[in-house]
């Protein structure tokens, strides 16, 4: 019993992690990794829909009626999304402008509804919670480790704190120059596309 | 008109080229990267995109417009309604608007067209969760369009999607007979080359509208 529990929360962190593996919940890993603090916040709030979600789902999974099923998981995943965004708005103002329509858009990322679909519809509210809580917790970690690489290379600062000194910069007469083109999309695809191969080549997957 | 006509021109062509969905908002990804296998299948999608898109950021304005902002609800002469602000159903009024128009869009067309619901069927029930139209509703939003400007923006933004994923499943096509590294096969490499596809795009980002 203790072994499932185990395997049903720490899979989705390396082996089977929802980004690199499964695919799921692209769009915002590369939005919101420009900054660290930004991706850090969304990771919360992703984890925090995703957990309640499941449970919620998997607390339901007998009543739901499996024609409408969709629209109601859509509805389930909108309310606390909802919760999320007045929350951040309350407590996070500036970061919360800073994500602008990606907290609206966890209602159709795709990790909460794949995990509702396949998870939490067919396990008991306990295993939904633990499936929730690792899957956010795979994302949140691909999510930080690309924004680091990001924000590194393309601003020189990890939250918003300088790393380089000043006097290496090529304006006070030194060498080094910020890659901007990490800033931009192209930069989020690349970093996102290596992380990918590093992740596959570790736990030794080949797509076909 | 020829200064309206101009202004509607360079709000496609932003929404195509330079600040395309896709490629520059990374909305839409996870139907791109599982789609863009096939080139006929990825038409599909695209077609079913900019048809959905066309509908929804539109109708979702009307909804924004009259029945969530603050105050919206003026048109109904309640007195004391003028304060009333929904605009925290937001999500949700966006995201039931467009699976009832996805669903309906289907048994139209099932009717209708059954030629046209063959080749998009399959596509539908997808695109009720596909980040590209509800962004497209919430772009509309944030940027204050109007109803014609939000129509213009809908349909555009989907073929800006639609060319996009009907290039890259070109590309796929072409990439099944190279030698890729073993864990760069599939998604990585498709990332890989979306980035460089992103970037020609950036190029676009010179032109001054």
């Amino acid at each position: 019993m203790s072994t499932k529990k185990n395997s049903v929360f720490s899979d989705p962190l390396i082996s089977n992690n929802p980004i690199t593996r499964q695919v799921l919940g692209i769009c915002s890993a590369l939005a919101v990794t420009v900054k660290v603090d930004v991706a850090m916040v969304m990771a919360l709030a992703l984890i925090l829909v995703l957990t309640l979600s499941n449970i919620i789902i998997s607390t339901l999974r007998k009543k739901i009626p499996s024609t409408i099923r969709i629209i109601v998981q859509l509805m389930v995943i909108a309310s606390l999304v909802v919760l999320a965004d007045e929350l951040l708005r309350a407590f996070l103002f500036d970061i919360s402008k800073q994500l602008s329509v990606f907290v609206g858009l966890i209602i159709t990322n795709c990790i909460v509804m794949g995990r509702a679909e396949a998870f939490a519809m067919q396990n008991p509210p306990k295993y939904s919670l633990l499936d929730g809580l690792g899957n956010g917790i795979g994302y949140g970690m691909i999510l930080i480790i690309v924004s680091v690489i990001r924000e590194v290379l393309g601003s020189g600062s990890i939250m918003n704190i300088s790393i380089f000194p000043a006097s290496m910069y090529v304006e006070n007469g030194g060498w080094y120059v910020n890659n901007g083109l990490m800033l931009l999309a192209p930069g989020a695809f690349i970093v996102l596309g290596l992380l990918i191969w590093i992740q596959r080549t570790v736990t030794n997957y080949i797509e076909e | 008109m020829a200064e309206v006509l101009e202004h509607y021109l360079s709000l496609a062509t932003k929404a195509i080229f330079i600040e395309n969905i896709l490629l520059a908002y990374f909305l839409g990804m996870c139907s791109f990267l599982a789609i863009s296998k096939k080139v006929e299948t990825s038409i599909g999608l695209g077609m079913a995109v900019i048809f959905v898109n066309g509908i929804t950021v539109p109708l979702n304005w009307v909804m924004k417009t009259y029945i969530i902002s603050p105050g919206a609800l003026k048109w109904t002469n309640i007195s004391g309604i003028d304060k009333v602000d929904l605009s925290f159903l937001k999500y949700i009024v966006f995201i039931a608007i467009i699976a009832a128009t996805v669903q309906l869009v289907e048994m139209l067309l099932d009717k209708f067209s059954p030629s046209l619901y063959n080749s998009l069927g399959i596509f539908l029930p997808l695109i009720a969760v596909n980040c590209a139209i509800l962004g497209s509703s919430l772009f509309m939003g944030e940027r204050g369009y109007n109803l014609a400007e939000s129509t213009v923006f809908g349909i555009s933004s989907g073929v800006g999607f639609a060319m996009a994923i009907v290039m890259m499943s070109a590309i796929r096509f072409k990439l099944k007979y190279s030698n890729v590294p073993d864990g760069l096969k599939g998604l990585g490499i498709t990332m890989i080359l979306t980035g460089l596809l992103s970037m020609a795009y950036l190029s676009f980002s010179g032109i001054q509208l």
